[in-house]
């Protein structure tokens, strides 16, 4: 099965289109959950375009053994840093949602409402 | 309506961008120099057959040293904003109810019910702040005692988990905790480390959390265990620094067979330690949510 475009190129398009909705998610919900989750949306899709950065055609994962031996490896593996660091990335990402929520709690002890038109505030 | 005209346009900029970012994009044909090196490199260096894992444990092992600081911080963190939640409400709620109570202060009391741990604590805290509070402040505190009320009723009567829950628990809750073990000791063989197989771990952790919605986890247990493996992770560092080229160079013990278990110097070792580490940070992330 062919599609005219590389696979690079659609996981791109797939990891941008996720990062666009969780930007219009995180701007448009006035709910602290919803906000935190349209985070979680973005993350998710910058992580794909991350790895995406790293595919080369016709490329395997950088694991060898019988089917890539260490001869083919520079030829034939994808490359392995995006997939590092996206290791990274996502214990970030993580971290960051983690402490959202925590804060997010926080905040519904103190208003007892989720919603971020409470908190004005704090806004400037 | 403005605000979302605004939006809609932040985000079709941001589409922009991206767009030219992907019509700029052509897929690469081969490793950049970098990569090469590191695909070449690793497997005859390190003994690595995994070359993600030798590049996030040796080549770049100082930002998954940072990376594990930051896992910790955040526990901690969340152990801060989480843990100090109850004590100013409760603080607050003894400050209405101490007025009128003062007097009973004094008089000993021994807690025996939850009930009794609370208003014991209610009338600690109101000896300690009863000093200066307006009546804007009794406001809040009347609704934040209530909470603390609502709150302690939640506490004593967690609802139980069903049939379901606790008997797939008991079948995949070991499954769970084996695949993780796997998937951190073969993380220098083939896809995994310490990162995923803790992560795994933490998962079986939660599953067990909300079969049992009653019983604590021994968090100062995962926290003892947690500073030993960060400590042995550093001094596995240090030995690097020692025996070999640099800090966290895994190369002090022997590389032995390419693509056997025991292989690759000291980065099983590093992994498990880190799969450990980041299995217990994550279990108790999610313990401290559960209050």
């Amino acid at each position: 099965m062919t599609t005219g475009l590389p696979v690079s190129t659609i996981l791109l398009i797939t990891g941008f289109g996720l990062a666009l909705i969780g930007i219009w998610g995180m701007l448009t919900h006035r709910n602290i959950m919803r906000i935190i989750i349209g985070f979680a949306v973005m993350d998710t899709g910058l992580h794909l375009v991350m790895v995406a950065t790293g595919y080369i055609t016709g490329g395997t994962a950088p694991i060898l053994d019988g089917a890539l031996s260490k001869a083919d490896a520079a030829r034939r593996a994808i490359d392995p840093i995006p997939s590092a660091l996206v290791v990274t990335a996502i214990v970030i990402g993580l971290s960051v949602t983690a402490v959202m929520l925590a804060y997010a709690i926080r905040l519904y002890a103190a208003k007892k409402t989720l919603s971020i038109d409470a908190f004005t505030e704090s806004k400037w | 309506m403005m605000r979302h005209v605004v939006i809609a346009i932040v985000v079709i900029l941001f589409g922009l961008v991206f767009a030219r970012m992907v019509g700029g994009y052509v897929e690469l044909s081969a490793l950049r120099p970098l990569a090469e090196q590191y695909v070449t490199l690793a497997p005859v260096e390190l003994g690595t057959p995994n070359i993600i894992t030798g590049i996030l444990i040796t080549y770049r092992g100082f930002d998954t040293l940072g990376e594990v600081a930051v896992l910790f911080m955040v526990a901690a963190s969340v152990g801060l904003l989480l843990k100090k939640d109850d004590a100013p409400a409760k603080a607050k709620a003894a400050s209405t109810k101490a007025i009128p109570a003062k007097a009973s202060a004094t008089k000993p009391v021994v807690p025996k019910t939850a009930a009794a741990r609370a208003a014991a604590a209610r009338t600690a805290a109101a000896k300690a702040n009863a000093g200066a509070r307006g009546s804007a402040q009794t406001a809040v505190a009347v609704t934040s005692a209530k909470v603390a009320e609502s709150a302690e009723d939640d506490e004593t009567a967690p609802r139980e988990a069903s049939e379901i829950v606790r008997t797939g628990t008991e079948v995949l809750l070991p499954l769970i905790f084996t695949f993780g073990a796997y998937v951190i000791v073969n993380g220098h063989l083939s896809a995994g480390g310490g990162f995923q197989g803790g992560a795994i771990v933490a998962s079986g952790v939660m599953l067990m959390l909300l079969a049992r919605p009653g019983s604590a986890l021994n968090v100062a247990m995962l926290s003892i265990i947690e500073s030993f493996a960060g400590v042995f992770y550093v001094g596995l560092g240090i030995l690097g620094l020692v025996l070999a080229g640099g800090f966290l160079d895994p190369r002090f013990l022997p590389i032995g067979t390419f693509g056997a278990f025991i292989s690759a110097g000291a980065i099983p070792l590093i992994s498990a330690l880190l799969g450990i580490k980041v299995g217990a940070e994550l279990s108790v992330i999610i313990d401290r949510f559960r209050s």
